[in-house]
């Protein structure tokens, strides 16, 4: 009987923490999570629309694969999103939860802007391009510096700190183009006449120059986080301050070190979009893809390559489902929806990957 | 002093909106999850909402205004309640990160809202739900004849502002003075004390997270059938105005009853360049009202700042928050 009852209040099921699962297993977690989410999706098409969800996805394939302008449209969007996910990467990996990319960026964009009104008819090129350059990088900076200071110092909470540095950001863009646009109804291109501050057409497209620039970045940042000394600080910090501390690392120091590295990435960032990209500057010109590069930043674990992979997701996605909206006369909002349904299953899907689930009895034979 | 009432009269259903937005992020914060979803969360309620008061109004010939009120909170909660419980599965049973799955919340809100919204848009520029208007934001008849100033600056809304107001003192109390409030704030401040002396941390967390974004929730169906004058047309305000209200819990450094006051502060800072010139007699540029517009969250960032230099402990943060529990794990 008393076996019985110690069976009894066993918990149908135990979780246990689990360090480094099998790549295999690793993949194969993602994987279905993405299938599940497809799935999800296309049940979600079917109901709203009534349409076969396999041939909508075929279309969605083409907002990608149609065409080569279409991939490289991509490829471009792509980068966007990947360069603010290895500014966020470093300042993640210390576990510093910088939610400001989208203000960072922006700062870095309407520097380079300000750059191009002010210096594009005096300044020769190479040295426009290199102020501009570096002026985006230090306004980054400074917008990831202030909250970086405050928490190193202060232990001020830059979760939050971070955040409402966004809509200062925000504001600032909103008002300068009020003042640069005049009395017009809206900005437009910056420089149209003599097209000073616009990158140069490489291979057919401006902004070859950007994918070629996160290109180089994406090993740079890998290295750094991998091999170098201050990577290995940042990931002491990381996992641990008090640890940190012992192994006399600075942690102030590395805390507003990684956030300048952080911001002026974000910067540079903004500087690609407004030059390679826009060629102007709005409140729109981060467009949301500050937040959406935090998640790409933490589903990739920091590796700059894994980033690249889900930027690619989620860029094809949301490019798909502009392809559907217009071939089926839906709306672009489709994709919000999609893409949220994907990162929820993708975000749940680390579970499998951190824990394992030990069932009742079996716990019993792996002891043995 | 007619702008001054006029300014007040803007600033009172304005800081309604995130008064319910920044409640219900309290509500979810004190369990020691920090939910980004607010802006999410606060288009799901507000569309909900709008959605089945604009379904039941097409519907019947002669609508029930009490019946559409009661349809368009009932929807509005409940699917803001869903948004939390996504933000819930995930956080506290799969561990899920909080910031990451808040803004996914966010991304994925503001899609159904707006994907849907645009369905019933249907080409037009706005659609609109008049008889559930005209209830939520009915008022005491003659208030403004027979009470003069007080009646026009205090009675002149609709029921929500005041429910709003109730409901913070209502949480203040839970907070303070009850044993179930006790335990929530100890389980916000460190879970694993909470466990050991025996709250059930999990459901706790369960519960403030998807009461608190209901709360969250009719924010979102108060600026749309209230403020908006029952009037869906699709922007992004929404997403502002949840940001808005999650400065407003740092803000208010946790408490509810500052957030009386202070999301009545936030609207006249949020109004401030509409009415500089005639009350405070400063002329500024018009290209400075967006300037003006970033007042509340440069206040919002002095708080947190002020907060953590005092390092008084009733200020700050639940010390667990943005942490999911596990209790295995040391």
């Amino acid at each position: 009987m008393s076996v019985e009852r110690t069976q009894g209040q066993e918990p149908f099921v135990r979780i246990v923490k689990r360090d480094g699962a099998p790549f295999k297993s690793k993949v194969l977690a993602r994987a279905l999570a993405i299938v599940l989410a497809l799935v999800i999706d296309a049940v979600f098409i079917f109901a709203v629309t009534g349409l076969n969800p396999l041939s909508v996805y075929g279309v969605m394939f083409q907002g990608t694969f149609a065409n080569g302008i279409r991939f490289s449209w991509a490829m471009r969007d792509l980068v966007t999103l990947l360069c603010i996910g290895i500014a966020l990467a470093p300042a993640f990996k210390m576990r510093f939860w910088n939610i400001g990319a989208e203000g960072q960026v922006l700062v870095g964009g309407l520097a380079t802007a300000l750059v191009m009104v002010a210096c594009g008819n005096t300044l020769p090129t190479p040295v426009l391009f290199l102020v501009m350059f570096v002026t985006s990088i230090l306004a980054g900076a400074v917008w990831g510096f202030v909250p970086a200071f405050f928490r190193a110092r202060w232990g001020t909470n830059e979760t939050l700190f971070t955040l409402m540095m966004n809509y200062v950001a925000t504001s600032i863009v909103a008002c300068v183009v009020n003042i640069l646009r005049g009395d017009a109804s809206s900005l437009g291109k910056l420089n149209m006449g003599t097209q000073a501050g616009w990158f140069p057409a490489f291979l057919g497209q401006r902004y070859n120059i950007n994918i070629l620039v996160v290109a180089v970045l994406t090993v740079a940042m890998f290295l750094y986080l991998k091999y170098s000394k201050h990577g290995y600080e940042i990931s002491v910090v990381g996992e641990s301050e008090n640890t940190a501390r012992y192994a006399g690392i600075n942690v102030r120091w590395v805390r507003v070190r990684t956030m300048l590295i952080s911001g002026a990435i974000c910067g540079l960032a903004g500087f690609l979009i407004v030059a390679g990209r826009d060629q102007t500057i709005s409140t729109n010109t981060a467009g949301g893809q500050g937040f959406t590069a935090i998640i790409v930043a933490w589903l990739a674990k920091f590796n700059t390559f894994y980033m690249a992979l889900i930027s690619f997701l989620l860029v094809f996605l949301s490019r798909g489902a502009a392809e559907i909206a217009s071939a089926y006369s839906l709306n672009d909002y489709a994709s919000d929806i999609i893409t949220g349904v994907i990162l929820f299953c993708i975000l749940g899907s680390e579970f499998f990957i951190n824990f394992k689930m030990i069932f009742r009895g079996k716990s019993q034979k792996e002891v043995k | 002093m007619e702008n001054l009432v006029a300014w007040i009269l803007r600033a009172i259903p304005f800081g309604t909106i995130i008064m319910f937005g920044g409640m219900g992020e309290t509500l979810t914060e004190k369990s020691g999850n920090l939910n980004l979803g607010v802006p999410g969360i606060m288009y799901l309620g507000g569309f909900a909402g709008f959605a089945s008061a604009y379904f039941y109004e097409t519907s019947t010939p002669n609508p029930v205004p009490a019946l559409c009120v009661v349809i368009a909170l009932l929807s509005c909660v409940g699917a803001a309640m869903l948004g939390g419980l996504i933000f819930s599965f995930l956080t506290i049973t799969l561990r899920a990160n909080q910031n990451v799955t808040g803004l996914a919340l966010t991304i994925f809100g503001q899609g159904v809202a707006n994907f849907f919204g645009v369905r019933i848009l249907d080409g037009a520029t706005y659609s609109a739900a008049p008889v559930t208007y005209s209830a939520f934001s009915a008022k005491l008849p003659g208030v403004t004849e027979h009470f003069g100033l007080f009646g026009r600056l205090v009675l002149n809304y609709g029921f929500l502002v005041y429910a709003a107001v109730i409901l913070a003192v209502a949480l203040h109390f839970f907070f303070k003075r009850t044993r179930t409030g006790l335990n929530l704030r100890a389980v916000g401040e460190s879970p694993a004390t909470a466990d050991a002396a025996g709250v059930h941390v999990i459901r706790y967390k369960y519960l403030a997270t998807c009461i608190g974004a209901g709360i969250s929730g009719i924010g979102g169906l108060y600026y749309v059938l209230d403020y908006s004058q029952g009037i869906w047309a699709t922007t992004g305000q929404m997403e502002a105005l949840g940001w808005l209200a999650v400065a407003l819990v740092i803000f208010t450094t946790w408490k509810p009853l500052n957030a009386i006051w202070g999301a009545y502060l936030f609207g006249m800072l949020y109004w401030l360049y509409m009415f500089l010139p005639d009350v405070l007699g400063i002329h500024v540029a018009s290209y400075m009202t967006d300037l003006i517009q970033m007042v509340p969250y440069v206040v919002t960032i002095l708080v947190l700042i002020v907060a953590s230099f005092r390092k008084k402990k009733e200020n700050q943060p639940p010390a667990s928050l943005g942490l999911s529990y596990f209790r295995e794990e040391r």
